[in-house]
């Protein structure tokens, strides 16, 4: 055990070192502020364009004095409720002198952009737009035109805002909305750096290195140290985003405010970040096993789409099994080992108990060690041949990542 | 005491027998040759003993285990499809290949300096692979195949893709590593490499080795050929040539009889055959090949592959 780990030192220590000595790893850390700056971009863009585009506006076709009154209201009250509570008003007619016009032809004018228009009087509106409209804009018409009736009627007091971190309502179901954004991170992050383990043999097995790793350490210290040199790189990664982003956060003060975990912040943020390096190692040894079967760059390409669509659909049964707390179907996604890391992050949002995240956390990482064999297993068994890997000899033919024969 | 001891391995691939029921005995300090033509098994048997690949029969021994793994320090392997990295440089290349085998780095780039100036290659120590000649890369790796100072040495077909004059220093690496005590193995499909360089050889095709031992004693399996000319073309010393004589005008070629040379020469002295030259030519490896594996299979030895001169 010990020379294995010391090889596998070997190996993960000259696979760090070329991985973030080379060019392409300042792309690796640029990569998450891709989106991010995506994001941003298109958030201002979006911004602009809804603040261009013509808002929905109460066209007041009452009496000029009446709708005037509604509009003083209006200004009176978005004071404490806010501007965005009522829909901008504007005066488009007069009841007194435009009699009998029909409401239809204050709406059919489109420079107006109105979205009901309001007839009648204080006493009596007449609300007219679409049904979606009407339902929208009536509940505070009906308010504007009751204060306006009787103006100083009621008074609405500047409630004083007093935070706090938590209360008794902070149950179970807000806690969901942690254990989401903790499975999403961590599944995203897992999703992202551990698919770049697929590749990582083809370079061995293209500049023919393999062989001398194969006769010189036990191939367990090879897949082992590429698992950790990926691992390392991974968890670097993770240290400068979470550096540039808390840094990006705190300039912003736009740190999002989660229910507390069940577990408390700490043990919680601690197990996510346990659960990313099981996870990590589970199916970095797999996507190893699988990748270091495929002889070419484009068999790893090939296989990138199903094993990605395998992570979500993982994933997916991971989050649906969140709502089923302690039913057969949560249990199962805390036992089946793939999806047992984000099933476990749930558990630890919403359950305060600890011992079984030590269960998991052992039969995780047992996991992962008997797919490091499963795969050691099956490049010994299908890819250390004489001449080239795969290649049957007779026929000519080749097989697939070792095992399945295709034409020669 | 032997390096390497196997019996009856067996490996094989999807049906196909590479390897099939080898016996093989390797004794300590010994320059060992492994003989066969291109898709003999010389590979896949090499791995085999290394513990590459596990057989699917038989039982071998390297350096006294039966794990080969655990004797990776005492053991220095150059495959035949050489590979190194090569974004690295040359004394990294040859540290690491000698961490992978138990050193420490710094006393693998201290090594592996003196390595390269030894080798001439000083200059090209902090160059990257990628920099270097195809040469001087394999040299490089042959330097990382010894840093850690091995007790045994396996060179899988070692002389393919260096020029004559790189042979002739891997001929003297491996001449001076015999010399340190330590076990040279190496696969050719170049009888005079061998020929040159082994005092043990196994002749191996289609997956079986068909001889095993000294190199004297292949040549032993042939009797040496005499090539006689005579002044006269008949008379009663006619009587003592064998009956595989084959006659060339006045020359006469055979294979020397068991009785030896001194009744040969007595008759043809006594029957007045009028001995103008007689030459006694002992049988090359090339013949001995020949003999214990076959034409067919001797036809498919000796070919340069691309890059190599002979």
């Amino acid at each position: 055990m010990k020379e294995i780990l010391r090889a596998a030192f070997v190996i993960a220590r000259r696979d760090f070192s070329a991985i973030i000595y080379s060019k392409a790893f300042i792309f690796f850390l640029l990569g998450p502020f891709f989106p991010v700056l995506v994001g941003i971009a298109a958030g201002s863009l979006g911004g602009q364009i809804a603040r261009e585009a013509a808002q929905p506006v109460v066209g007041l076709a009452m009496a000029r004095a009446d709708s005037q009154k509604l509009i003083d209201m209006r200004e009176k009250l978005a004071v404490n409720m806010g501007e965005s509570y009522f829909t901008q008003m504007k005066i488009v007619g007069d009841a007194t002198s435009d009699g009998g016009k029909n409401p239809q032809d204050y709406l059919n004018k489109k420079e107006d952009n109105l979205s009901v228009v309001l007839t009648g009087t204080l006493a009596r509106p007449i609300v007219t737009g679409t049904k979606r409209s009407v339902d929208r804009e009536s509940a505070s018409i009906e308010l504007l035109t009751a204060h306006a009736l009787n103006p100083g009627a009621v008074t609405l007091s500047d409630a004083k805002a007093d935070f706090v971190a938590e209360t008794a309502n902070n149950d179970k179901q807000l806690r969901t909305v942690t254990a989401q954004g903790g499975q999403v991170l961590v599944f995203f992050l897992t999703m992202l750096l551990a698919g770049m383990v697929l590749s990582n043999l083809v370079e061995e097995k293209s500049n023919k290195i393999i062989e001398i790793l194969a006769a010189s350490i036990p191939m367990e210290s090879v897949f082992l140290g590429k698992l950790f040199a990926m691992l390392g790189m991974a968890l670097l990664g993770i240290l400068v985003w979470t550096t540039v982003g808390g840094i990006g956060l705190q300039v912003t003060q736009g740190l999002p405010n989660f229910p507390t975990p069940a577990v408390g912040w700490p043990i919680f943020i601690t197990l996510c970040f346990t659960y990313f390096i099981m996870a990590y190692l589970m199916l970095g040894a797999l996507f190893l096993g699988i990748g270091a079967m495929a002889a070419t760059v484009r068999e790893v390409q090939t296989i990138s789409m199903p094993v990605t669509m395998a992570q979500l659909i993982n994933f997916f049964f991971a989050s649906y099994a969140l709502t089923k707390t302690g039913q057969p179907v949560e249990q199962f996604a805390a036992i089946f080992p793939f999806s047992s890391p984000f099933a476990m992050i749930g558990r630890a949002a919403l359950e305060p108990t600890l011992w079984h995240h030590g269960v998991a956390i052992v039969g995780q990482l047992f996991f992962a060690i008997l797919l490091l064999r499963l795969g050691v297993w099956l490049f010994k068994r299908n890819v250390m041949k004489s001449g080239n890997a795969g290649r049957i000899k007779g026929d000519g033919k080749r097989k697939l990542f070792g095992l399945i024969a295709v034409g020669g | 005491m032997y390096a390497i001891e196997a019996q009856g391995i067996v490996k094989q691939f999807d049906g196909f027998r590479a390897v099939d029921g080898v016996d093989l005995k390797v004794p300590v300090g010994s320059i060992y040759g492994i003989l066969g033509p291109n898709g003999a098994g010389k590979t896949t048997m090499l791995r085999t003993l290394l513990g590459i690949i596990d057989p699917d029969a038989g039982v071998r021994t390297l350096l006294g285990s039966d794990r080969p793994i655990t004797q990776s320090r005492n053991v220095g392997y150059l495959p035949e499809e050489r590979g190194l990295y090569q974004s690295m440089r040359a004394v990294d290349t040859i540290a690491f290949m000698g961490a992978l085998r138990g050193l420490s780095l710094k006393e693998g780039k201290e090594k592996g300096r003196a390595l390269l100036e030894e080798a001439g290659l000083g200059y090209a120590a902090d160059r990257q692979i990628r920099q270097l000649s195809k040469g001087m890369a394999q040299t490089v790796q042959l330097m990382g195949t010894i840093v850690h100072d091995p007790k045994l040495i396996v060179l899988d077909e070692p002389f393919s893709g260096l020029d004559a004059l790189n042979q002739a220093k891997l001929e003297k690496m491996i001449r001076a590593q015999a010399a340190r005590g330590v076990t040279v193995i190496f696969s050719t499909h170049v009888i005079a490499h061998a020929e040159r360089l082994c005092e043990r050889i196994a002749i191996i095709a289609k997956g079986k080795i068909s001889f095993d031992g000294l190199v004297s004693e292949a040549r032993d399996r042939l009797r040496p050929q005499v090539h006689l000319e005579t002044e006269t073309l008949d008379g009663i010393w006619r009587k003592a040539l064998p009956a595989d004589t084959r006659a060339e005008g006045h020359w006469w070629h055979f294979t020397l009889p068991e009785t030896g040379v001194e009744p040969l020469l007595t008759a043809l002295v006594e029957g007045k055959a009028g001995i103008k030259s007689l030459s006694i030519e002992r049988p090359g490896l090339h013949d001995a090949f020949v003999a214990i594996a076959g034409e067919s299979v001797a036809a498919e030895m000796d070919e340069p592959i691309a890059g190599e001169t002979l």
